[in-house]
């Protein structure tokens, strides 16, 4: 910093949230990092411990998100968590790199609803729809399944075809965003959101009855084999003499994927949103009949955000078909919808850090700490462990009331406790606050005698 | 005569058996202001929406600087230059003030998605042209609120500036004022009163409004329409319209005198 000096006491007071900032950062890394190395794994309650670990160490990002740092600090301790110190993370344990990458297509996931939801106030409970057009797309022709349907044999496609079929995925949920919206879009409320709902199981038994007459889906049995993006920096690390287990190596492909995808997610719908489009679709959500006064044409900005929403469905669909590696109709059905849906709500509607932490919130509630409790349950099971007080031994608690198996009800609590204690969400939306320019540079001449650097005045 | 800017044909718009408006002709000259009044249920409103594209009018047409605009949608016929605010105002409510009135250039708007989301210069460049006029236009109607809050949480009379401002905001030839000082006390009133004259003075609109109160109607309108049960009963001059016994008789009761109305 070669500009004009300030006094020490109040650069060290400028730095002071900085290094608040990052002390948090590296200590929720180490103790993240230290439950997921292979050491604690027998503990009692182990994945509990663990899910605890890492919602801190994600934690950081909301804290970053929060604290009164500039703009360009954010960025790079952002990038430095995401891209560097997560990963880390996920080589010592792969399953939270794999929470990472659920996390991530559920937020894009959610990024796309909001637009729907959020922003244009158009409820949608068949969102899968699209995600499923994305993953069959390549499903179809990134495997075998496509020479079955038309008896040819030259597919797959080389994984080389990953990239461009990104695109075409895009363009084919927004079209059928679009083929949706022109015949519903004309019903309000209760009635839009039942006919979404429909066309969302729609295409489900479609998908679950297109093994004949052509067997373009192969039916309930779902598709195998699907082709997976090219390892094309693979001959670059060998030569840089990494060696990666390609199922580590995958897993951090995707990883990066969808971090990817997540970034443009957010960057453009954050355009979108101060535009005159976003403006457009929060007056429609707003007053519909007082925004067509305005010269709002309904129809057209409607459909523009059905098929912006559909289109990030679309890519994550073909993401998770080639992550997951075999798809069938199971993975697309209305409960995907509406877990979608719930972390829209929970994060807020119409806010974008609020969908990204709703799907976090969600994805790990129901990846770690459900799952993480059964677990937990079950070692106890095999101890003599009892309730206390009802001393009630709980080797004979019941399978049934295992808590993974209770994940909408606790979804449906959590989605009431929220109605009813923040209705606008975790991270509510926050409007725009526009500024003249000229106002902005208003008070540089009162400031011009002292001149320049700390923000102190 | 001078060029009529908008111009009703025998329009008739019906509710079932309810003939709302009947087979009313109007016409408003370029850089007037004129007033339509009538007692409530006359059917003033429902003319509103048939010119603003709400309503389709069931027998009649509408015409609009020499081109036909009855059957286009209403973002058609505000694009086509007519603005208008509502009874009970409409604002969007989870939108800041600033935000209101950019909405209401929408129609205004040259820079295409693809330069939203690549932020090109021409849209960046665009968008800081809305933003300093919405905040003229926000001086221009008087706004003393914040310029970032929610519209929600104005109080009224403010409320009423701001979607002033959105109408303005879309540089109509045209500005239709439903009731605009409905619920307001008398200082509200005179400036509203005053407000809409610079319309047309400063800007140019040409303005049609709906109003009750007397003192606005006779003060600011050069010509006044008169419905009743849907039906044109009288009009003209203030003046002229306010001694016309069909009107007292209609608009007041049997044997009531307009001027003493106020």
């Amino acid at each position: 910093m070669a500009g004009p000096k300030t006094s020490p006491k109040a650069a060290v007071r400028n730095l002071r949230p900085l290094l608040a900032v990052g002390a948090y950062i590296f200590v929720a890394t180490l103790i993240t990092l230290w439950l997921s190395g292979p050491g604690l794994r027998q503990v009692l309650g182990y994945s509990l411990l663990l899910a605890l670990g890492f919602v801190a160490f994600l934690g950081s990002l909301l804290v970053l998100y929060y604290a009164p740092i500039g703009p360009n600090f954010k960025l790079v301790l952002g990038l430095v968590i995401l891209v560097l110190l997560l990963p880390l993370m996920g080589v010592q344990n792969t399953f939270l790199l794999e929470v990472a990458t659920q996390v991530g297509i559920f937020a894009a996931l959610a990024l796309g609803l909001n637009i729907v939801v959020g922003f244009a106030g158009l409820l949608d409970l068949g969102y899968v729809a699209f995600y499923a057009v994305g993953a069959y797309l390549w499903a179809i022709v990134g495997s075998n399944q496509a020479n079955i349907a038309f008896n040819t044999d030259i597919f797959p496609l080389a994984p080389v075809w990953f990239f461009p079929f990104l695109l075409i995925a895009v363009g084919v949920a927004a079209m059928t965003g679009i083929l949706l919206g022109l015949p519903v879009l004309r019903l309000r409320g209760d009635y839009l959101a039942i006919v979404t709902l429909a066309f969302g199981e729609v295409i489900r038994v479609v998908v679950n009855n297109l093994d004949k007459p052509i067997n373009l889906t192969n039916g309930p049995q779902g598709i195998r084999a699907i082709q997976r993006p090219p390892l094309f920096f693979k001959p670059a690390l060998t030569a840089l003499g990494v060696t990666v287990e390609d199922a580590t190596l995958y897993a951090l492909y995707f990883y990066f994927l969808v971090l990817l995808v997540v970034g443009f997610a957010v960057v453009l719908t954050r355009r979108l949103e101060n535009s005159w489009v976003g403006r457009a679709w929060t007056a429609i959500r707003e007053d519909e009949l007082a925004a067509q006064a305005m010269g709002i044409p309904l129809v057209r900005m409607k459909l523009a955000a059905f098929a912006a929403g559909a289109s990030f469905a679309g890519a994550m669909g073909m993401i998770f078909g080639a992550k997951q590696y075999f798809i069938n109709p199971e993975s697309f059905t209305f409960m995907e919808s509406i877990g979608v849906l719930a972390m829209v709500i929970v994060g807020g509607m119409g806010s974008l850090p609020g969908a990204i932490v709703g799907a976090t919130v969600v994805t790990i509630l129901n990846l770690q700490v459900l799952k993480g409790l059964s677990l937990l349950l079950n070692q106890l099971r095999a101890t003599d462990a009892v309730i206390p007080i009802l001393n009630y031994p709980l080797s004979r608690w019941p399978t049934q009331l295992d808590p993974a198996k209770y994940e909408r009800l606790i979804f449906g609590i959590l989605l009431i406790i929220m109605s009813i204690l923040r209705p606008q969400g975790i991270i509510p939306e926050r409007r725009h606050q526009l500024e003249l320019e000229e106002r902005r540079a208003e008070p540089a001449p009162t400031l011009a005698p002292t001149a320049g650097g700390g923000g102190d005045g | 005569m001078a060029e009529l800017l908008l111009e009703c044909r025998g329009v008739t718009k019906r509710f079932g058996g309810l003939v709302a408006v009947n087979a009313v002709d109007f016409g408003v000259e370029r850089g007037r202001i004129v007033s339509i009044i009538g007692p409530n249920g006359a059917g003033k409103t429902t003319l509103f929406n048939v010119i603003s594209g709400f309503y389709r009018p069931d027998g009649g047409e509408v015409w609009f600087e020499g081109r036909r605009i009855d059957g286009l949608r209403p973002d058609q016929v505000a694009a086509r230059g007519i603005s208008r605010t509502f009874q009970n105002i409409r604002l969007f409510q989870n939108m800041t003030v600033l935000e209101n009135i950019l909405v209401g250039m929408h129609t205004r708007v040259r820079a295409n998605v693809v330069q939203v989301l690549a932020r090109s210069r021409a849209f960046l460049e665009e968008e800081r042209a809305l933003v300093e006029e919405a905040f003229r236009l926000f001086r221009f109607v008087g706004l003393r609120a914040n310029p970032n809050e929610l519209a929600k949480n104005l109080p009224y009379g403010e409320q009423r500036k701001v979607e002033f401002a959105r109408a303005l905001a879309a540089r109509p030839k045209l500005i239709l004022l439903d009731e605009p000082t409905a619920g307001m006390n008398p200082q509200e009133m005179a400036e509203t009163t005053q407000l809409i004259r610079r319309l047309r003075d400063e800007l140019g609109i040409t303005v049609v409004l709906i109003e009750h109160q007397m003192r606005v109607v006779m003060g600011i309108s050069e010509r006044v329409t008169v419905l009743d049960y849907g039906e044109k009963i009288a009009e003209g001059p203030p003046a002229v319209v306010r001694r016309d016994p069909k009107v007292i008789e209609a608009y007041l009761g049997r044997g009531a005198a307009l001027g003493s109305a106020d």
